[in-house]
């Protein structure tokens, strides 16, 4: 009762009515306001930012700070000269070498993502399904590789890879090896180090949906005499559709664009975009080139996952 | 109207606040240019590059606080510089990206009045630098070195059947590197340096930006890709120290530093270092000032402390690499100083070339040959 008094009153206050007034005005009511939060975090940190890439990869390269041409040129008093430079992006269509790194980033990506569902699905469905107390304490156990850094852990697989390494010298000692396997700087090291560093990504939002789950359905499935692995494919799996895309999409995305673990566990021969893009901006100096690059990859990636949801969004209207 | 001021104003207020958080307590810039500067000084040096008591010395002496801030490679130090507003006051890039740093506007032109230490440098070097930096208006130089090959003698005795290296051969010919291939063979990840040395091999001219002699360079590398294990700028330091490979191409300095890890492991690992008969690519750091540096006065004080002769011959000391500075010479340890790895001999020294910057085309196209050895692409 106090409080809606109180409330009356700060509404009855005149530069409060004033300030609400304009606000309304404008048309900046709360609502708005909690939703325009996101819409602003996004238009500083994500439009702004692509903003400028995209402003510098249409820009001539130079010499000098900063090391590509200003878009606009002040030419007189009135006269405003605009030069935009599709060149960068024609470029990109000329060399075998961008096409074969983007397509070979998500092969591995791909890749990636399947191993780590393989790895992950089983993972999350025992957390799922075991006693809360468990639950907790698992759970707890596939977050806890966050608490050190990601770097030093990829750093430690080269330790355990290396020819003198863990793996290798357990193995001699053990004689079921004469020679050390090579598997530091291979395909092979890049995909562990991959499945290692994203597979809580894949394993969360599993578990969330499969935590979820109406295990009702399952026993109903049970008592009609339908056999556990039937049950688990037609009930469970497809239950669990969003927690699978959900993961694939947050194990693939940046999995694309890694950089850091191709480059401390592949091998040369392991052609990334993300190496090119690195290569682009520190070796090459062209920081327009590098930005198409950068461009190029978030429309070949976005624009599929944009075509997918806007499907899905639409079947799901159909389906109500 | 206002609508849009308004949301640019409060764009321009974040971004203020990010760029706060990003730089390191910096300290409040001071008021005006004429205003005497504030006791700060923001350093950034390469990585393990300067001795132990160097800067706690300098703020003894002049009570300036140093801010000192590490990079290993000077491409990530040169994109810090095109962006613009590092707010360092001294940066050390080698003199070939420093000379197409000088010519973007990067570097303020030094006050010589105030570097009365000018007088201790090495006319030589000072010359040789200035093949980068002419007249030696924006740069001083820190401390030099070359790229020739490091390497495990105990491992290439097993291979080849000798343990000492004298020839680019060792790498470039491949009947060499098949035998080398087991125990590892390894390449700095830097197409400069590595196609540079492929060309005094071949005996062509390193800054010729002949494409011809570009495509003799990468077939000849290509060549003996296949027995390459990786290519690297800094790993080797660490697989050297332990026996993990046994010849790299890389930087003397780096494979000084694995010889005397080598050396403290608990199974001790040897590992020379050798400048081709050939002749190698030698290179130098340079202290320079950025044009925007907000205590540029400071600046020209430190660097005039690095040029006096027992600081500089400190630093050679701890870091074995040699230095520009006549006057410190002889008071280099005697290890240090005779050792013809670290100041090479007068003949040896003669068939050192220096590296200099690349047209961006040229950059570009051996940018391009690199990726094709390294990937087959």
């Amino acid at each position: 009762m106090l409080l809606a008094e109180l409330m009356a009153w700060i509404r009855a206050f005149g530069p409060y009515r004033w300030a609400s007034h304009r606000l309304l005005n404008w048309g900046i009511t709360g609502r708005t306001a909690v939703i325009g939060l996101p819409y602003l975090w996004l238009i500083l940190f994500f439009l702004i930012p692509f903003i400028i890439v995209l402003k510098i990869s249409v820009s001539d390269i130079r010499l000098g700070m900063p090391p590509y041409e200003p878009m606009v040129h002040w030419i007189e008093h009135q006269v405003v000269a605009l030069q935009i430079n599709f060149g960068n992006y024609a470029f990109l269509f000329k060399d075998a070498l961008y096409r074969n790194a983007y397509m070979n980033s998500i092969l591995v990506a791909a890749g990636s993502t399947v191993l780590c569902l393989l790895v992950g699905y089983p993972m999350a469905y025992g957390i799922a399904r075991t006693s809360p107390s468990w639950r907790n304490l698992l759970l707890m156990m596939v977050m806890l590789p966050f608490w050190t850094s990601f770097l030093l852990r990829v750093y430690a697989w080269i330790g355990i890879l290396k020819n003198n390494g863990l793996i290798n010298n357990v193995l001699m000692a053990m004689g079921v090896i004469d020679e050390p396997i090579v598997m530091l700087q291979t395909d092979f090291a890049v995909y562990v180090g991959i499945v290692y560093s994203y597979l809580p990504f894949m394993v969360l939002p599993l578990y969330a949906t499969l935590e979820k789950m109406d295990l009702t359905l399952l026993e109903a499935a049970a008592d009609l005499g339908c056999h556990p692995t039937k049950a688990f494919m037609t009930i469970t799996l497809p239950l669990s559709v969003p927690g699978i895309v959900a993961g694939s999409m947050l194990v693939f995305i940046p999995a694309v664009g890694e950089f850091v673990i191709p480059a401390l566990l592949g091998g040369p021969d392991s052609l990334m975009i993300g190496r090119v893009l690195w290569e682009e901006f520190f070796h090459n100096r062209d920081w327009p080139v590098a930005s198409a690059v950068a461009i190029a990859m978030l429309i070949l990636l976005v624009g599929p996952i944009m075509i997918l949801q806007y499907n899905q969004g639409r079947q799901a209207g159909a389906h109500r | 109207m206002r609508n849009i001021y308004k949301s640019g104003l409060l764009v321009a207020a974040l971004a203020v606040a990010v760029a706060g958080c990003g730089k390191k307590e910096e300290g409040e810039k001071a008021a005006g240019p004429p205003a005497p500067e504030e006791k700060i000084l923001n350093v950034y040096n390469w990585s393990d590059y300067i001795a132990e008591d160097t800067i706690a010395n300098f703020e003894q002496q002049t009570g300036i606080k140093v801010n000192y801030d590490v990079f290993d490679s000077n491409e990530v130090l040169e994109t810090k510089l095109l962006a613009g507003k590092t707010g360092y006051d001294v940066v050390v890039p080698s003199a070939s990206f420093l000379e197409r740093q000088i010519k973007a506007g990067v570097f303020m032109a030094l006050d010589q009045a105030k570097l009365p230490n000018l007088v201790n440098m090495d006319p030589e070097i000072m010359q040789r630098v200035a093949l980068h930096d002419p007249g030696n208006e924006h740069s001083v130089p820190y401390l030099w070195g070359t790229t020739g090959i490091g390497y495990n003698p105990e491992k290439v005795m097993a291979a080849l059947g000798t343990d000492t290296i004298d020839s680019w051969s060792t790498i470039f010919d491949p009947a060499n590197a098949a035998k080398l291939k087991d125990c590892g063979i390894v390449m700095l990840d830097a197409p400069t340096e590595v196609f540079d040395s492929a060309l005094i091999y071949l005996g062509k001219d390193p800054n010729s930006e002949s494409e011809e002699d570009l495509k003799a360079a990468s077939d000849l590398i290509m060549k003996i890709r296949p027995y390459v294990r990786y290519f690297h700028s800094s790993q080797y330091i660490n697989d050297l120290a332990n026996g993990e490979i046994c010849v790299a191409l890389g930087w003397s300095g780096d494979i000084l530093q694995a010889q005397a890890r080598g050396a403290e492991a608990e199974k001790p690992v040897n590992v020379a270092y050798a400048i081709p008969k050939e002749g190698a690519i030698i290179w130098f750091d340079m202290l320079a000032i950025p044009a925007d540096a907000p205590h540029p006065d400071n600046a020209h004080q430190f660097v005039n402390y690095i040029m006096e002769p027992a600081v500089i011959a400190g630093i050679s000391d701890y870091v074995a690499y040699a230095n520009g500075n006549a006057a410190s010479f002889e008071m280099i340890d005697e290890a240090v100083r005779t050792d013809p790895s670290v100041y090479p001999t007068p003949e040896v020294k003669s068939k050192l070339y220096p590296s200099l910057a690349e047209s961006q085309e040229y950059s570009r196209l051996s940018n391009r040959a690199w990726t094709t050895v390294r990937t087959g692409q």
